[in-house]
């Protein structure tokens, strides 16, 4: 018998989740409780010192979390997966277990400005050091490498702009180095780009966008890739070094191809504690179930967006990817054939007052800074999330005073498109 | 016999009925500390109900978890269903030969993740033994009942149906399950 491994479809409906064991609930209980009885003095032994698999308390794991934790590794192909409060708590705790005070990463400079704000702040204080590099030319990804790196970290699909990474060409240095590649996922989700396949070996997640899909409840998802030899590079103690905490255990060792994700579980989210609450897990598995279908429509609507307002008068430029006229164009056939997203950026010809403007006539686009919502939505970054920049600043960012970013929803394409007309003539 | 056994690839079916039908396993190679991997997967086969004889010349006569360390397969006193090789795939091809000039020789010969020795693996299927190289039974116990999905793990299965509780009446252990294997 040959078998023949499900498709995306069926794994978004059903990877993770199977008909409760004790009841026959076949939608995933939320088991909103914050401990689990153990079978015995032996039991709790064992799930103590992980030699058995369980539950013990909600900030460690739950049930209904685990479902989420393995849809996602599913749909990514990743050997497991690590559900927390949100993409940052994700982000925070990757660092945790790869970095050591004075240690550094190189980062894309095309990030979302969260990720750019933690990494340049708040990291500091941990003597975790960032260095830039310029997603456009991957060649100075090499040239931030230093003996104190340890991690490679980027965006599949660059928020704010919507431009697609080559993962392949950075995946590249990242193993000529023997650094473990980090890959936000968040914009592209695993339905249009399957980072692990270009050569990424951790996947972060900001589950709280299109993965939940429906702008109710913020999560984040580590995804490991079980491709990085911690062993053998030995330079990840974390990993490798005799836990004391456990009796000694060697995480690396116990749990091979999946002991980064045990890792960040064990140690990160059971000291740091940045749990994701049963309920969210929930509406975010909810979510997942519709996610081909949703994706697809949102990618089709954003290529019709933009290709109306590649011709508006009012429009100075258009930065999306899937326009055949687009600089990432190549990289858009390359790595998202399904459609190139649905968040990107474009230009006034009016600058600031005209941005402004734009924002507070639409009707039916939403004025808030998120993205991947069922519901379009609309953002004049200069004016809000990058205020506090310089011109200057701005520019580099991708939010000069000019530039208005969308989500584009999967209403009826021709109301989101009549609701933009009607908001640019006022403009 | 049917098609040769792909050691790339097992059938879920396959592994399932293997961990289904032994009752009696060998450990070669199993240690005393308690962080070494074999010591894990002795508790977790124990915990399951499995019976499990240790062999490791250096420890003979001692004990391990309550059971008696043996010297060697031929020392253990009741014949094993299956023999489960915690050793370098060198050594591995020893034991295989040791297993199958024992007078009731096993049903299984498994060689845990990592280890793989093709030649000793068909010395053995030649005898009518089933063999399953590079993979762990905890892990596939784990999968195949889904236990490990609780510590988010991708157990590569997906299934309409339940599974069981075990017998033993406890919450945390459940036993194996139907899988969606959608075969061409
Ligand atoms: C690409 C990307 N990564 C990470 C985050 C942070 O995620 P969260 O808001 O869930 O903490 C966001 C949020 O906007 C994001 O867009």
């Amino acid at each position: 018998m040959a078998d023949r491994a499900p498709g995306f479809a069926t794994l978004a409906v059903h990877a993770g989740a199977q008909p409760d064991p004790t009841t026959g609930a076949r939608a995933t209980p939320i088991y909103q409780t914050t401990s689990f009885v153990f079978d015995d003095v032996d039991h709790a032994a064992s799930l103590f010192g992980l030699q058995a698999f369980g539950n013990i308390y909600t900030r460690i794991g739950n049930p209904t979390n685990a479902v989420l934790e393995e849809r996602v590794a599913a749909l990514e192909g990743g050997t497991a997966a690590l559900a927390v409060a949100s993409g940052h708590a994700a982000e925070f705790l990757i660092f945790h277990a790869l970095l050591q005070p004075g240690d550094e990463f190189v980062a894309s400079k095309k990030l979302y400005g969260g990720s750019i704000n933690q990494f340049n702040h708040s990291y500091k204080s941990f003597n975790w050091n960032v260095v830039w590099a310029d997603q456009d030319d991957v060649s100075s990804f090499e040239r931030a490498i230093t003996p104190k790196t340890k991690a490679i970290f980027i965006e599949s699909i660059a928020n704010p702009a919507g431009e697609i990474t080559d993962i392949a060409a950075i995946s590249a240095i990242a193993k000529k180095h023997g650094l473990p590649l980090i890959v936000d996922n968040t914009l592209a989700t695993p339905y249009l780009i399957r980072p692990f396949e270009h050569g990424a070996d951790i996947i972060v997640h900001s589950a709280t966008k299109f993965l939940g899909g429906h702008g109710n409840s913020i999560g984040g998802v580590i995804v490991d890739g079980g491709s990085f030899d911690w062993i053998k590079s030995g330079r990840y103690p974390f990993l490798t070094s005799p836990r004391p905490e456990y009796g000694g255990i060697v995480l690396a060792e116990t749990f091979g191809n999946f002991a980064f994700a045990i890792a960040t579980r064990v140690l990160g989210l059971r000291d740091l504690g940045p749990a994701l609450s049963p309920f969210n897990a929930f509406q975010i598995l909810t979510g997942i179930e519709t996610l081909p279908l949703r994706m697809e429509r949102h990618c089709a609507n954003a290529l019709k967006v933009a290709e109306f307002l590649s011709t508006h008068a009012k429009v100075a430029w258009v930065s999306y990817p899937g326009l055949p006229g687009d600089k990432g164009h190549a990289l858009a056939q390359k790595y998202t054939p399904k459609g190139a997203g649905a968040v990107f950026t474009f230009g006034l010809k009016g600058g600031f007052d005209a941005g402004v403007k734009l924002v507070s006539e639409v009707q039916l686009f939403s004025h808030l800074a998120n993205v991947g919502d069922t519901r379009s939505l609309i953002i004049h970054p200069a004016s809000t999330t990058h205020r506090q920049l310089s011109d200057a600043q701005k520019t580099v960012a991708g939010a000069g005073p000019e530039v208005v970013r969308l989500s584009v929803g999967i209403e009826d394409p021709a109301d989101i498109i009549a609701d933009l007309d009607k908001a640019l003539g006022a403009v | 016999m049917g098609r040769p056994v792909n050691h790339d690839h097992y059938p879920d079916a396959y592994i399932r009925a293997i961990l289904g039908e032994a009752k009696v396993v060998a450990m070669v190679g199993a240690s005393a500390n308690a962080v070494r991997p074999s010591y894990f997967v002795l508790k977790y086969l124990l915990d399951r109900g499995y019976r499990v004889h240790p062999v490791n010349p250096g420890l003979a006569g001692q004990e391990i978890l309550g059971c008696r360390v043996y010297g060697s397969l031929a020392a253990i006193p009741e014949p094993v269903d299956m023999v489960d090789i915690f050793r370098n795939a060198e050594a591995a091809a020893a034991v295989v030969d040791e297993a199958l000039a024992l007078p009731t020789p096993p049903k299984v010969v498994w060689m845990q993740l990592s280890v793989r020795n093709d030649e000793a693996a068909a010395r053995a299927e030649t005898a009518g033994l089933k063999v399953v190289m590079n993979r762990c039974p905890k892990i596939e116990l784990g999968r195949l009942s889904s236990e490990i999905s609780w510590m988010g793990v991708n157990s590569r299965t997906i299934s309409a149906k339940r599974a069981p509780q075990l017998k033993s009446g406890k919450f945390q252990k459940l036993g194996l399950r139907q899988t969606f294997e959608g075969s061409d």
